[in-house]
């Protein structure tokens, strides 16, 4: 049993399968999670695949500073991302809504709603900050899967946030 | 074929012992070649492994009622009857088949692409009932070829045995035959340029869409398996007959990665087509290859 822990937190590390999700973001951080799997990043070395169901995927990768269309559709695909899972927040504005800040048409930061595991600032961040963060995610869905017996009753983990830095 | 060679052939070769690891070997070799062929380095070598595991360890959506008991039905069903596709292949020299074996085999290969349909359907989603209906019209254009060349060098020897049609010596006939089942492989193994079915930035994931964790990772065993399978049927039609036992294990899996490794380049170096240009494809174009293999077929019957 204590092998196959460890086997599966190894599995979770090298294997994290992605799924990109807007929330009203400007694009700019889309075509950099974009450009972190062309080959000049290539970040299936790491065993990054995008997915294209929710359904499939390991990471949520969110962007964008949620508006408040976009609320009931975050949650709604968080949900369906089954567990155990990560999210990680790409560009300032998911943190912290950014220069859209006090607008009304948004109910953003991304916390409000659910929990971020990795914070990737920037406007836009570079690709190698967002395949960085996409590995710190995997690392921590890995814990996770080491500690299994510490979330018995029930409750999920606190999520452990963490900021990368390039 | 008594039950302890049946059992040996099923559980260990051609069957789960080796053709499991095979499918993920197969798996990889394909990333691997179309990430070099794109100037990348890609995936590291136990990635399929890494993958199914991990997909073992993940929740699976609740599901309730005769439609959530289909839907975890059909990635089982498309696992059993792939792998016991890869246990019929005529592997070894002298092994012990049966009579009409080989109609066993084609139902068995067809059986992951009628679970592939049945599963997007009965999921109810969009987005995979578009992937099932790619799926089942390509399956129904393809398989005209795929199957006339098979039964016309069936027919051609009078038998549906697998081993008498895996030690026919090379002819026109064979080597037709053959390409013909070459032209057929993508679209049976939903790559480029027929990877209608899951066209990832079209439609998702197609059929596969609603499924997660477990069901999920039998699907990608299931596809795996297939490549076994398919590349496999090939490779002992290609393969030369050979008496030795391990040279010709050796032969087969040799063949089999120069099979995955042809189909690989192809699809890195094609673009996905279009669903009523894939069906033309198949019923225009790979015609030809049919009716020249059945007249080439009912040719040779008549001269024997």
């Amino acid at each position: 049993m204590k092998l196959w822990n460890r086997l599966m937190c190894t599995c979770r590390r090298r294997s994290p399968w992605l799924f990109h999700m807007n929330s009203g973001s400007c694009n700019g951080c889309d075509i950099e999670l974009v450009a972190a799997i062309t080959p000049r990043y290539d970040a299936e070395q790491l065993g990054v695949r995008l997915e294209g169901s929710p359904r499939h995927a390991d990471i949520l990768c969110i962007t964008g500073p949620v508006t408040r269309n976009a609320v009931g559709a975050v949650k709604t695909v968080y949900g369906q991302v089954p567990g155990p899972k990560a999210v990680v927040a790409i560009g300032s504005c998911p943190a912290t809504t950014n220069v859209f800040i006090d607008s009304r048409t948004l109910d953003g930061p991304l916390e409000k709603h659910v929990p971020v595991d990795v914070f990737v600032p920037g406007c836009p961040p570079r690709p190698d900050a967002i395949i960085a963060g996409i590995a710190q995610a995997a690392a921590i869905l890995a814990e996770r899967a080491g500690n299994t017996t510490a979330p018995a009753a029930g409750v999920s983990p606190a999520p452990a946030s963490a900021e990368v830095n390039l | 074929m008594n039950i302890t060679t049946a059992l040996l052939r099923i559980l260990i070769f051609p069957g789960l012992l080796f053709a499991v690891p095979a499918a993920w070997f197969f798996l990889w070799t394909e990333r691997k070649a179309v990430a070099l062929m794109q100037g990348r380095v890609g995936p590291p070598f136990m990635q399929p492994f890494y993958d199914f595991v991990k997909l073992l360890g993940k929740e699976i959506p609740a599901r309730e009622g005769i439609a959530g008991a289909l839907l975890r039905l059909w990635p089982l069903l498309a696992v059993s009857s792939a792998g016991g596709a890869v246990a019929l292949l005529p592997v070894l020299p002298a092994y012990g088949g049966f009579q009409g074996d080989l109609i066993l085999l084609l139902a068995l290969l067809e059986m992951p692409s009628v679970c592939i349909i049945a599963a997007g359907f009965s999921s109810r989603s969009v987005f995979s009932e578009i992937g099932s209906a790619r799926e089942a019209v390509l399956s129904v254009s393809y398989n005209v070829v795929f199957l006339l060349a098979i039964l016309s060098i069936a027919a051609s020897q009078h038998t549906f045995r697998l081993d008498a049609i895996a030690q026919l010596p090379a002819s026109p006939l064979l080597w037709l035959g053959i390409v013909a089942l070459l032209v057929c492989l993508p679209a049976k193994l939903h790559i480029n340029p027929f990877s209608l079915p899951n066209a990832e930035q079209e439609i998702y994931s197609g059929p596969m869409i609603e499924y997660a964790g477990p069901e999920l990772a039998m699907w990608e065993l299931s596809h795996g398996l297939e490549w076994v399978a398919a590349t496999g049927l090939v490779a002992t039609l290609a393969a030369p007959h050979i008496s030795q036992a391990w040279i010709a294990a050796l032969v087969f899996a040799a063949l089999s990665c120069a099979i995955v490794l042809l189909l690989s380049i192809v699809a890195a170096a094609t673009a996905r087509i279009a669903i009523d240009k894939s069906v033309r494809f198949y019923w225009q174009c790979t015609l030809a290859f049919a009716v020249l293999v059945l007249s080439s077929a009912i040719f040779v019957r008549f001269r024997s």
